[in-house]
């Protein structure tokens, strides 16, 4: 894959220090590492789906390195979609925590065993629940950029999705909503181009040359970007999440990434051919500089292999969720009406609570 | 006597003032119209979204998510059909996140026939709302009922649909429907309804809003009777009601509820009635396949069979792909008052 021409003026400087490419590479190895262990564990029978995003940790660890992490309006609010694990991976998550999703389990933190994998959910970071219906969270997005508009400070709104998606109505109404006369929202728009939608070619699909070129017609700032080469996405990101921080206006970025597994479990999550892999593109210029030996980064991936695999074995025991916790958090706790709210919990628990234990006990 | 609108209007201005309502909008709830039936007139922090469903009600959980409170609009609820997968995600996050985040919005959407409205302007939306888990849903059939279960939507920490009957929206409250303290009439009117034409200079004087908050999940019994329980909700209250008027002088004595939230529902308050009168009539105007009155009767049927002296019975609208706009398709389309007097009656004779 070619690096796509990018506007000049966006990117004066691509250069990054040795410290923050060995810090890119290792966070690539450790979301690449992560997702090939989900795989497994779906494959194994310790999780029942799978969907992940391998082939773009180059732009996704990029991504999460640039976030402003934090809670409320002064820090960043995420967007993300089910391909975004290794921004998570980059924002400090704790791997095990992506298998206990996986596993389902009770301490699953993002779900509570009742989401699918890759589907985050981070109050104290503004990740906002991942959703797998696709590019709804195109909609919600000026919602947030507009709490942060009012806010003031350098907060943005970053907004994540595939290139099918954008076919969606969801995608126009972020473009619309983001770019009202005088009410232009600090929003960071963001497409990573795998070029399918599941199966299906975007060729047959997309009329338009560049997905970023549907920004100008909004007046947008907007640019296409190779999302495989981490210190050209490093850059990229980070000059557009400039403009949209001071201008507070938005900025369409499309990114070419591969898909090295497939879409999901559902297509056999199986390593693919022909697309640019972009951890080993990044390690052999790695090598090439002088900046990490071969041996250092096969160590390297010894190391976080054994780690993730002990981290599995560990999810792999911890406790199922309970049937009758089904019930629990339908509704947040009311404090106006709560005669009501009690009559509802009986409403829900009639019958249901005791008929799921005696299937458990049986 | 302050109408519905009135009184909705006087809601969101609470919600502005003391209940930390954000953004109220929606399709031309901003100024100059202030709504298309006046809902939002003088409201400050009103504003006008671009004609499109899906990004109003995505907008209003992204400013929820991030802490504001907003009340949106669909314009009439025969337009919500497009944006039942956000729906459901929004009824949906407090659960699926394990209840890490919780949504303080409300959806506000005008609903059912009575105005007209042929074919796109008259659904109802009760039956499809009640099968969005982690809603609350709230109809009201009077100006003070309208009144406090805004103000409860509002100050709820989960999401609300506040489905306004439209062909009540401006009817007059009845003795002891109104709110407490208002104006009267032409007052009110002279306080609160924006003038025709040039409004850019104006601005409403409030009356008196008082914490008037009806609690969600609570019925109304706006009509005790012995023989016969009539449940309903929204424009069919006042027509249920009146149909057990009339039918008082016939020696048939109706008890008439009014539901007013739909989720979570009163069942203990149905219960009550059903088990003393072992009678009991559903009234609403949705398409009656599917119905939210059939779930009532069934739980009815499972739970309080042997106390039933005669088959329960459903009224609700014909399962016709719409509302028409003549006068004689409107009518015949939804329960009419002789239709209902007439179940009703047949009810109170019926022995086992």
């Amino acid at each position: 894959m070619s690096t796509t021409p990018i506007q000049e003026h966006f990117y004066p400087d691509t250069k990054l220090s040795p410290d923050v490419l060995i810090r890119l590479h290792e966070l690539m190895l450790r979301s690449r590492l992560l997702e090939e262990r989900l795989i497994r564990m779906q494959k194994q029978g310790d999780g029942y789906f799978w969907i992940g995003g391998p082939g773009e940790e180059a732009f996704n660890v990029s991504l999460g390195l640039l976030v402003d992490k934090g809670r409320g309006p002064a820090h960043d609010y995420l967007h993300l979609h089910y391909r975004s694990s290794a921004t998570m991976v980059a924002m400090g998550i704790d791997p095990a925590d992506a298998m206990r999703q996986m596993k389902n389990t009770a301490t699953d933190p993002y779900s509570g065993g009742r989401n699918f994998v890759n589907h985050y959910s981070i109050p104290e970071w503004n990740v906002v629940p991942v959703s797998s219906p696709i590019e709804v969270q195109f909609s919600m997005a000026p919602g947030t950029a507009l709490v942060q508009k009012r806010f003031g400070g350098r907060g943005i709104t970053i907004v994540q999705g595939g290139d099918a998606g954008t076919a969606e109505g969801d995608f126009a109404s972020c473009l619309i909503w983001s770019t009202r006369p005088g009410m232009e929202l600090p929003v960071l728009m963001i497409v990573t181009n795998n070029e399918f939608g599941i199966s299906t070619p975007a060729a047959e699909q997309h009329g338009e040359k560049r997905i970023a070129d549907r920004g100008k017609a909004f007046g947008m700032q907007t640019a296409v970007v190779d999302g495989n080469d981490p210190e050209t996405a490093y850059a990229a990101i980070k000059q557009a999440m400039d403009y949209v921080r001071t201008e507070r206006r938005p900025f369409l970025l499309e990114a070419k990434v591969s898909r090295l597994y497939g879409h999901s479990s559902s297509s056999g999550a199986n390593f693919v051919t022909g697309d640019v892999d972009c951890l080993a593109r990044f390690e052999k210029r790695l090598e090439e500089r002088g900046i990490l030996s071969r041996a250092k980064m096969d160590e390297l991936r010894v190391q976080e292999t054994q780690a993730l695999l002990e981290m599995s074995k560990r999810v792999r025991v911890e406790p199922q969720p309970k049937g009758p916790t089904i019930y629990d958090h339908v509704f947040a706790p009311t404090e106006v009406g709560g005669e009501a709210r009690a009559r509802q919990d009986a409403m829900c628990a009639v019958g249901k609570t005791a008929e799921i234990n005696n299937k458990e006990q049986s | 006597m302050a109408t519905m609108v009135q009184a909705i209007r006087m809601a969101l201005h609470v919600g502005e003032e003391r209940l930390g309502v954000t953004d109220v909008f929606g399709q031309d709830l901003g100024p100059p119209l202030g709504g298309v039936f006046t809902q939002s007139q003088g409201i400050k922090c009103s504003w006008n979204s671009p004609l499109d469903e899906r990004g109003i009600i995505g907008c209003a959980i992204g400013l929820a998510l991030a802490g504001a409170r907003p009340v949106c609009e669909i314009q009439f609820c025969d337009y919500v059909y497009n944006i039942i997968d956000l729906l459901k995600l929004g009824g949906g996050m407090y659960w699926s996140s394990n209840g890490q985040w919780n949504l303080p919005l409300v959806m506000m959407t005008p609903v059912g026939s009575g105005i007209h409205g042929s074919i796109y302007h008259s659904h109802s939306f009760d039956a499809t709302a009640t099968h969005i888990p982690g809603w609350k849903i709230v109809m009201p059939s009077n100006p003070r009922d309208a009144y406090g279960l805004m103000l409860s939507a509002i100050a709820d920490p989960n999401p609300v649909m506040f489905l306004a009957p439209k062909a009540l929206l401006r009817a007059k409250a009845l003795p002891g429907e109104e709110i407490p303290g208002e104006p009267d009439e032409r007052a009110l009117s002279k306080m609160i309804d924006a003038p025709l034409g040039d409004r850019s200079k104006w601005t409403p004087s409030w009356p008196a809003t008082p914490d008037l908050f009806i609690p969600i999940g609570k019925a109304s019994t706006v009509r005790p009777g012995r023989d016969v329980t009539c449940v309903t909700y929204g424009r069919m209250v006042p027509l249920c009601k009146k149909a057990a008027d009339e039918l008082a002088s016939d020696g048939v004595d109706v008890e008439v509820i009014d539901l007013r939230t739909l989720i979570p529902y009163d069942w203990e308050h149905l219960k009550e009635s059903i088990s003393r009168t072992g009678r009991v009539l559903f009234v609403n105007e949705d398409t009656e396949v599917t119905n939210f009155g059939e779930h009532l009767l069934r739980r009815t049927v499972e739970e309080l069979f042997y106390q039933l002296l005669a088959p329960p019975r459903l009224l609700a609208g014909a399962f016709v792909p719409g509302v028409g706009l003549a006068d004689a398709l409107d009518t015949a389309s939804v329960p009419q008052k002789t239709e209902i007097s007439s179940v009703l009656r047949e009810l109170a004779g019926h022995q086992p």
